[in-house]
């Protein structure tokens, strides 16, 4: 045991029951989260085969990708998201699985409500069926999303099988310049390895500008390990993450929270422990960051233009990008700034916890929403986010300068439910996905930071936070 | 699951990168509490116009290709979340076997649980498999999952690699959970070991 170890490895072995000859291992899961589109068919498996979920205690539901994030007093009206949500609270009260449902002043997005409960422990493993499971890594926890086949195996026996993914460590060193943050960290990082550059990978952040981020920024980093190709990504546990933690409802207490913080102080990786991959950036050289296209990688800072496809090299990428341009409705030379937008979508588990809305509430404080904007909907992550913004005056001061103020859901991130843009919308949205129609078909969608999308909503079209300052 | 060996027949070619799970089944199609039945949904914004009707530059739509089990494309493919409403849909459809250059790790994961074989070939011999099929669509490709290979008439064969585990999975239609459980016994013990180290979990 004396050779050196990274966060993954440790956690990894800590976990570890079981490896088969031919390199195949089963691992135990700590920590399950289940919503209602993913885990109906899995209630359905255990049911036929007789099965129950081995662990309750490790178990935990909530209805986030349905519901409405308007009045709920009456119900969900579409019937199918109705039965999907129904269904859950069937299962769960079969089954015994904790369910908070959607009048539970802690429901909220499944990646909202784990750490938010101290449910989210460092050097837990972490599953749920959504793939940004990987928002939870941001405790030095190993969180990745798994398909609804998995969720039934984990519910019928608290295992996964799985073989052990590479390692690449990202060190973003240096300070990060004023109004820079960890969404442009992440979408940096995105643009320089790609949507596919972390596949087979697990990643593990690192650097000054890491370590100097919160909790809620920590998680939007890992939260989106997904859109660079990774399952999952993670961040050393500190003591920035035990006070995060400490005294929430299902975190340990009294002499179990001590044993337990002693062994998180444990995980970090090992100072000479070895990566199959490093990659380095530097915070100084990092501004604030919007999307053109539609994967994540298409990232530029706001200061840049709309590129052509003949900027490219290879004839794959030329390809799409030109499919790319006429799908966003974009010319090649256009300065970012001069995009106009419809919409404007803040929340999702990428940005809808307290420090995000903070974020955009300093932007508006005393502004408007400009009138060629719809709509600039401000969805909390949670129940408890939701009541905490509307204590510190957030929500008076959002709604002051036109913003919608709406219940805790997914929402139009990936527009399940009434939350969706028309065709041919433009939005400037704090979510995590540009995919084309992820926000309703023909939708065209921009990420970047809340203070972005703030901005954004002010002035009308694509803007550049330090406007503001 | 069924069991995968051997599939003659004919490969549909989308030529695409990155075709992520949004496109393979969009959102609004994931509200259902079965498996089955998505087929008709699949690649929807590609592959239907708004008004529902089919769109004529989407491969499975040509006559050449409608009864295609194969699906030959690019790089990334599956990337995005992890529904497995994603391999349902296709599966559904009747693809029971995707060829690419690169898969997303979720997406290729979910794949294997239903039966369906996805198969990672270098870019140059994609794009080869790509130009057969489109250029003579009626000759069928041959998969032979025993031996690795993949063959069209006497002009191509083959070979790609597989994890052996999934494999054997494959070839004998093995439930995971059936297989996990046999070994309770190890499950048991890691439990009543870690209790010790991590009470806090239990």
């Amino acid at each position: 045991m004396s050779q050196p170890q990274t966060l993954y490895d440790k956690v990894w072995n800590d976990h570890l029951i079981h490896t088969d000859d031919n390199g195949t291992s089963l691992i135990y899961i700590d920590r399950h989260l289940v919503h209602e589109v993913t885990s109906p068919q899995a209630f359905e498996g255990l049911r036929l085969a007789g099965r129950k979920v081995h662990n309750i205690k490790g178990t935990l539901a909530v209805a986030d990708h349905n519901v409405p994030t308007t009045d709920r007093s009456q119900g969900i009206a579409d019937e199918q998201s109705r039965i999907q949500v129904e269904t859950l609270s069937q299962n769960c009260a079969d089954f015994g699985v904790q369910l908070f449902d959607m009048n539970d002043k802690r429901q909220g997005i499944v990646h909202i409500i784990g750490p938010e409960q101290g449910f989210t422990l460092p050097g837990t493993t972490i599953v749920c069926g959504d793939s940004h499971t990987s928002t939870h890594g941001a405790f030095g926890a190993l969180a990745f999303g798994i398909g609804t086949s998995e969720v039934e195996h984990v519910l019928a026996t608290q295992t996964l099988i799985q073989k052990k993914a590479k390692s690449m460590r990202i060190t973003v060193n240096g300070t990060l310049p004023h109004g820079v943050g960890a969404k442009d960290m992440i979408l940096a990082i995105i643009g320089k390895i790609g949507t596919a550059g972390g596949t087979g990978y697990v990643l593990e952040y690192a650097g000054e500008a890491v370590r100097s981020l919160s909790m809620e920024g920590r998680m939007t980093m890992c939260n989106m390990s997904i859109e660079g190709g990774a399952r999952a990504g993670m961040i050393a546990p500190d003591e920035t993450t035990f006070s995060y933690l400490k005294g929430r409802p299902m975190a340990p207490q009294g002499e179990e929270w001590d044993k337990a913080v002693a062994y998180w102080q444990t995980l970090a990786s090992d100072t000479d422990a070895t990566f199959d991959k490093e990659i380095t950036l530097e915070a100084s050289e990092i501004a604030p960051i919007v999307t053109w296209g539609t994967t994540p990688e298409d990232v530029l800072p706001i200061t840049a233009h709309i590129p052509s496809p003949t900027d490219f090299e290879d004839a794959a990428k030329q390809n799409a990008v030109g499919r790319a341009l006429e799908y966003m409705d974009l010319t090649p030379g256009t300065a970012l700034t001069d995009i106009t937008i419809d919409k404007v979508f803040i929340g999702s588990c990428t940005n809808g916890r307290i420090e995000d809305l903070r974020a955009v509430a300093e932007i508006a404080k005393g502004k408007k929403v400009a009138e060629n904007v719809k709509c600039a909907m401000v969805v909390p992550g949670s129940g408890l986010v939701k009541e905490q913004a509307e204590a510190e005056g957030i929500a008076d001061i959002l709604k002051e300068a036109g913003f919608e103020w709406r219940e805790p859901g997914c929402s139009m991130c990936l527009a399940m439910n009434a939350d969706k843009l028309e065709p041919g919308e433009r939005c400037a949205s704090t979510s995590n996905r540009n995919f084309e129609g992820r926000q309703g078909r023909g939708g065209r969608t921009h990420l970047m930071s809340p203070a972005m999308a703030a901005s954004a909503a002010i002035k009308g079209k694509l803007a550049d936070l330090r406007d503001f300052y | 699951m069924q069991k995968f060996e051997t599939l003659k027949s004919i490969a549909a070619p989308i030529r695409m990168t990155n075709v992520d799970t949004d496109i393979i089944i969009p959102k609004q199609f994931l509200k259902t509490v079965k498996r089955t039945g998505l087929g008709i949904h699949a690649f929807h914004d590609i592959r239907y116009h708004e008004d529902g009707t089919p769109r004529a530059d989407f491969p499975l739509n040509k006559p050449e290709y409608e009864d295609a089990q194969i699906l030959i494309t690019g790089e990334n493919f599956g990337c995005g979340s992890s529904r497995e409403h994603a391999p349902w849909a296709i599966l559904d459809m009747g693809i029971k076997c995707i060829i690419a250059p690169s898969f997303a790790d979720i997406f290729y994961n979910n794949s294997f649980k239903n039966g369906i074989l996805p198969i990672k070939l270098p870019q140059e011999q994609v794009d080869e498999l790509i130009n057969e099929a489109e250029n003579t669509p009626n000759a069928p490709f041959e998969v032979n999952l025993q031996n690795q290979t993949i063959k069209r008439g006497n002009t191509i064969s083959f070979e790609f690699e597989i994890d052996p585990f999934r494999k054997h999975c494959l070839l004998n239609g093995l439930d995971d959970i059936g297989l996990t459980l046999e070994k309770k016994p190890h499950i048991t013990d890691f439990e009543n070991k870690d209790r010790e180290k991590r009470s806090w979990i239990y």
